[in-house]
């Protein structure tokens, strides 16, 4: 069953990030375009997906536990740290290079030619590599 | 066709559900470089499953879409330079963060998370930092 939402939900993200143009690497560069031609449209993507969330996360303060598992995730430590700022910086740099981000790339490997393989497989290797940068920032 | 602006809304809606969906009958935050850089580097080996299961839906999906809607073309560059090197600080960067658009940013800030906002506020700006400097100084993009 676990896997079976799972399969769901994956498939309703796909199809959101499509029809929001999030796979339209243009769209995601505009928007970072300030001083060009801005296109505002990924902040009522963004919008869009965080009001039924933050409805989401107050639902789970008053129920118990999730219907198929025996607990809701718990607030990681919130205390800021070297690699989740370098590793912002990474990703924000990166981003705006290509307009792609994980979730997008993936939506898009379908129809995105040799250059979302491509994307996707040093992105891969790049996460691959990760635990070994990531002892380095300790 | 719809103004981007009702289309980027309803998509996003459509994204919020998923992620509600997946967090109140799994139990689990829908981030996408999580999912994925789990199975890669094995530290999501308890759920293996699962997670596939999920990628295999993101990843099919649009092709329904397309279906549908028509039109799909993501505009990626073709300069392999910009694609690896992109690709290479986008993984590298998701997973030392610990997340990306989807983790931090939808999920982070519904949740007033302070490191998902930090994270959202520094990778938007940064994104905005490589544009002006690869676009518009260097003009590389």
């Amino acid at each position: 069953m676990k896997n079976l939402i799972a399969l769901f939900c994956g498939g309703l993200f796909g199809i959101g990030l499509f029809i929001s143009g999030m796979t339209n690497t243009t769209k995601v560069q505009g928007w970072l375009d300030i001083f060009g031609n801005w296109d505002p449209t990924l902040a009522f993507v963004l919008s869009g997906a965080i009001i039924p969330m933050a409805i989401t996360w107050n639902i789970t303060k008053r129920i118990k536990k999730p219907i198929f598992t025996d607990r809701f995730p718990k607030k990681t430590e919130q205390k800021l740290n070297k690699p989740l700022i370098i590793g912002s910086i990474m990703f924000g740099m990166g981003w705006g290079l290509s307009g792609l981000c994980p979730g997008p790339a993936m939506a898009s490997l379908s129809f995105g030619g040799w250059q979302g393989l491509m994307f996707f497989f040093t992105m891969a290797i790049g996460m691959l590599f990760t635990p070994l940068i990531a002892k380095y920032l300790k | 066709m719809h103004p981007d602006w009702v289309s980027g809304l309803s998509g996003g809606l459509l994204i919020g559900f998923a992620a509600s969906a997946y967090l109140l009958l799994n139990g689990r935050i829908m981030g996408a470089s999580g999912i994925l850089g789990g199975l890669i580097d094995l530290t999501g080996y308890e759920n293996l499953l699962e997670r596939l299961w999920f990628l295999l839906g993101l990843v099919l999906s649009p092709i329904l879409a397309i279906q549908i809607a028509g039109g799909h073309d993501t505009q990626l560059t073709s300069d392999v330079y910009i694609i690896i090197a992109s690709g290479l600080l986008v993984g590298i960067g998701t997973r030392l963060a610990n997340g990306c658009t989807s983790g931090h940013g939808v999920c982070g800030i519904s949740r007033l998370s302070f490191r998902g906002i930090t994270a959202t506020i520094v990778y938007l700006l940064c994104g905005v930092v490589s544009t002006i400097f690869f676009k518009n100084l260097l003009g590389l993009i």
